[in-house]
């Protein structure tokens, strides 16, 4: 059993949603559903702050229910789902919509609100009226806010609420019309590049504001991280005492922008996949602390969508079913640290750790995951549980798996199969 | 009777294994020498005649022919050469390649063509080259000189001159060098 | 597994050297009455133009009929190949209507590349955004090799918007493969992000490079790029980057002027100079038939039709 406390051998007992006991040798009870974790790692489920669900609006990619069905096969018991929807999440309707889509899904589905209307970055969203549906994350995700006046404004509004801004760190003139990182690779590959400063402009500005709000409660968080760079940017200012949190996805700390030379948009994501030199300073990013959390950014994009010309493809790849294994297995993080990462540290910075990520105690909530580190399998696009196909690691074999995940208590996943 | 090896011409691949020699330097001399003569006397002099010779064993012979006849008749009979790999029939792994350009730098059109090749087999050759002539215009006649016929053929093809008949086993190669003709094998 | 050129990288030196072989014959047929050898008689090639080009597209064209291929055309803009039905969707419509041989062109990169893996049949790349134009390499190889036999050592100097060209980046590859020593030569906003591993040195002094070239090859001045903010103006290139008259007296004797058309005259070359001996261009035009039927009877030539 592993967790924020530290490691310790125990069976555990769950009833009624909750964990009812914690020790050595528990004796099932008659009737008791027993799930053998033997070999295996007991944790807190896992939280991820960065997914796409896609629906309202583009449910032919991805639904709330198939979304986290994929989840909890990942040991997610939690997500925050991000508004980039059709409709956009900027409004009370819209997430209460997604809420109620999530009621009966496989994890906990949280919503992300848009900083601004219709995430056009022109004016401020309803924040107080989402937050008060208990809307803690906002971001435009999908687009960074571009206007520098608007993002001070929106985080001297936020800091009253106690939410938490993240940013899609992207200065689009900068970006405008790359598709990939902007380099040796795109320039063999005749593909227009995305240079690094489009990411690293905003997080500079985005640092900036944050210590100018921070007086009044706000808090920034940088989504996605993936130069050399913003991770530099971001420990110099938590040396600072800048309110700042960062996290980073399993591609960005695994693939690079070799793997484009394929063709194959699949691996065409935003922001794109970085040279080894970044790939390296984000994995010391993580282990340093200046990341603190690993992210999916699960972005399912439909079969005819990504075999579009690379320049047309949309970007975003699928990651709730690998992220844990990208982790253990591509990056080589010990278990201790992969669920820091993934569960306790996440949860904390969209405050789900009520319910998720915390200490196996009793009378805590049983959102729980039993992960096997030594189970070897291959990444098989037909069948993940996720609507679309599009990963990266198509074909790849990976070490660690889920094998069972409860969801307040209830066994939604048992041998690595979905249980509804 | 030593053995001797060379390369195969293509479509062949191989080394080539002779076994007897069945015309020696003076034979080859004497045959085209009476093909010349034939030419002459078939077409009543070298008025309008032409000779094509085909890639890559037809060209040298060409040249000797052109000679012979230079010698008859006293006057230069236009030599051309052809190679027919673009007009082939064959269904193999890797497309024939070309031995060498084709350059035919007279008009065909009204002229009595003489073909020239070393070995007659299957015919498939002769008609390609019949196919492609068309390209180049349009001949009064065509005549094919050869300097071996070793039957097997497979179409309704038949030499106007021949230098040797020579019964030959489908296996069997003929070689023609510039001093002899062997028969023999192809070992891979 | 039917084999493809998709790259010039494809071919290696060999393959480059065996399509300049053919083309010697192809040339030969293109000189007769009657252009036209039956090699790839029952064969069909089929041409996707998803961006614009008459010149190109003819020229493939022609160089199907010419071996006796059936060829059918499709533009983007007509019947169904529009936006509507997706690119794996038509390319796998024409492959069951029986095709040997895909000749793509987009504006996308990579495009060919996606395209090959959903097909059985031969796929040529015919120019992929900015990425590679390979046949246009291939003649530009072949004419050079005609006029001054052999490229080894060769000067060539590449001029021009190198960032956004195709026909640049393939000609890198082939005239490094054929042992030419390439010089690119443009303003830094024109040269791409990174030159890390190609085998060329950058200048952005015309005048400097001129005199010591055998082979001036210009590429292409597209006016969009006024607008992308890369130049100032055209003249500011003209000025800098234009084969002017005065540029012209800094030629060798016998350097070879090269283009890869259609030329924009008075940009990125003085209209009398296109018109000069030392410009081959035209000669480029008519290798382009002789080397496209090399490439495809190397690729269709042997394999029983579709």
């Amino acid at each position: 059993m592993v967790d924020a406390t530290g490691e310790r051998r125990a069976d555990v007992l769950v009833r009624d949603g909750q964990v009812a006991a914690v020790a050595a040798g528990i004796e099932p009870a008659a009737g008791a559903t027993v799930l053998d974790a033997g070999g295996c790692v007991v944790a807190p489920g896992l939280v991820d702050i960065h997914t796409h669900l896609r629906q309202p609006g583009r449910e032919e990619a991805e639904t709330v229910e198939t979304g986290s069905r994929a989840a909890a096969l990942g040991g997610y018991t939690a997500v925050v789902a991000m508004p980039n929807t059709e409709p956009a999440v900027d409004s009370a309707g819209v997430v209460r919509e997604v809420l109620e889509l999530g009621e009966r899904a496989l994890c906990e589905v949280r919503v992300a609100g848009a900083i601004t209307k219709g995430r056009r970055g022109e004016e401020l969203a309803p924040l107080a009226e989402m937050a008060g549906l208990g809307v803690r994350l906002f971001t435009d995700d999908g687009r960074g806010v571009q206007d520098a006046r608007l993002m001070r404004r929106a985080l001297e509004y936020a800091s009253a609420l106690g939410v938490t801004l993240a940013q899609h760190c992207e200065d689009e003139q900068l970006a405008a019309g790359g598709h990939m990182h902007e380099g040796e690779w795109s320039s063999r590959l005749g593909i227009p590049g995305v240079p690094s400063e489009a990411e690293e402009l905003m997080v500079m500005r985005d640092i900036a504001l944050a210590r100018r709000t921070a007086h009044l409660g706000a808090r920034v968080h940088f989504q996605h991280l993936s130069t050399a760079g913003s991770v530099a940017l971001v420990r110099a200012a938590k040396a600072d005492g800048v309110p700042v949190t960062a996290e980073a996805t399993p591609h960005h700390l695994s693939l690079t922008d070799e793997a484009v030379a394929s063709y194959d948009p699949v691996f065409k994501v935003n922001p794109p996949l970085r040279p080894p030199a970044d790939v390296e300073a984000v994995r010391a990013g993580l282990a340093d602390g200046a990341i603190d959390a690993v992210a999916t950014d699960h972005a399912p994009h439909a079969q005819e969508d990504k075999e579009r010309p690379f320049d047309s493809a949309p970007p975003g790849m699928l990651g709730l079913e690998t992220a844990l294994a990208v982790v253990l297995t591509a990056v080589g993080l010990p278990v201790g640290r992969a669920l820091a990462l993934m569960s306790w540290q996440p949860a904390r910075i969209a405050r789900l750790d009520q319910g998720h990520g915390g200490p196996i105690a009793e009378g805590r909530p049983a959102n729980l995951c039993v992960i096997d580190p030594a189970a070897v399998w291959v990444v098989e696009p037909d069948r993940l549980a996720s609507r679309s196909r599009n990963t990266p690691y198509a074909g790849r074999k990976l070490t660690g798996r889920v094998r069972h995940t409860l969801l307040r208590g209830e066994p939604v996943v048992v041998d690595g199969e979905a249980q509804r | 009777m030593g053995i001797r090896e060379r390369s195969a011409t293509p479509p062949l691949r191989g080394v080539f294994v002779a076994r007897s020699q069945v015309m020696d330097a003076g034979d080859l001399r004497r045959a085209i020498t009476r093909i010349a003569h034939e030419v002459v006397e078939r077409n009543h002099g070298l008025e309008g005649v032409v000779l094509v010779g085909l890639q890559t064993g037809g060209v040298p012979l060409a040249r000797r022919l052109a000679e012979a006849l230079a010698t008859i008749e006293g006057s230069d009979v236009p030599v051309g050469t052809l190679d027919v790999a673009f007009y082939r029939d064959d269904i193999g792994l890797r497309p024939v390649m070309p031995e060498a350009v084709t350059d035919i730098p007279f008009d065909l059109t009204g002229k009595v063509v003489v073909l020239v090749d070393d070995v007659l087999f299957t015919g498939r050759t002769v008609r390609a080259a019949l196919d492609a002539l068309n390209d180049y215009g349009r001949p009064r006649a065509v005549q094919l000189a050869v300097l071996v016929d070793r039957g097997h053929r497979e179409l309704p093809i038949r030499p106007d001159y021949v230098g040797k008949n020579l019964p030959t086993r489908r296996d069997e190669v003929v070689d023609v060098r510039e001093d002899g003709v062997d028969l023999g094998t192809v070992q891979k | 597994m039917t084999a493809s050129l998709l790259s010039v990288a494809d071919l290696g030196r060999d393959g480059i050297e065996e399509v300049m072989a053919v083309s010697d014959s192809f040339v030969e047929v293109s000189e007769r009455a009657i252009p036209k050898v039956p090699a790839l008689r029952g064969k069909t090639v089929v041409s996707l133009f998803y961006e614009g080009s008459t010149r190109t597209r003819l020229s493939f064209e022609t160089a199907a009929r010419r071996l006796s291929a059936d060829v059918m055309n499709f533009a983007v803009g007509g019947s169904s190949v529009g936006k509507g039905e997706s690119l794996r969707d038509t390319v796998e419509t024409i492959e069951a209507m029986g095709v040997d041989a895909l000749v793509v062109r987009h504006s996308s990169a990579g495009v060919p590349w996606q395209v090959a893996s959903w097909v059985s049949c031969s796929v040529i790349n015919a120019g992929d955004g900015w990425h590679e134009h390979p046949t246009q390499a291939l003649l530009d190889c072949y004419t050079i090799r005609r006029a001054r036999g052999s490229l080894e050592g060769l000067r060539v100097a590449i001029v021009g918007d190198v960032k956004h060209s195709r026909v640049a980046r393939s000609n890198v590859l082939a005239f490094s493969t054929l042992g030419a020593e390439v010089t690119l030569v443009a303003p830094p906003t024109l040269l791409p992000p990174s030159l890390h591993g190609w085998p060329v040195t950058a200048s952005s002094d015309l005048d400097d490079v001129l005199p010591k070239a055998d082979v001036v090859y210009l590429l292409r001045l597209q006016a969009e790029r006024q607008t992308e903010a890369l130049l100032p103006s055209l003249r500011e290139y003209t000025a800098g980057y234009g084969l002017t008259r005065r540029r012209a007296a800094l030629l060798l004797d016998d350097a070879l002027v090269m283009h890869p058309g259609p030329m924009n005259r008075g940009v990125e070359i003085a209209a009398e100079v296109a018109d000069l001996p030392s410009s081959v261009v035209t000669r480029q035009v008519a290798n382009g038939v002789a080397v496209r039927m090399a490439v495809l009877f190397l690729l269709l030539g042997s394999t029983p039709a579709a």
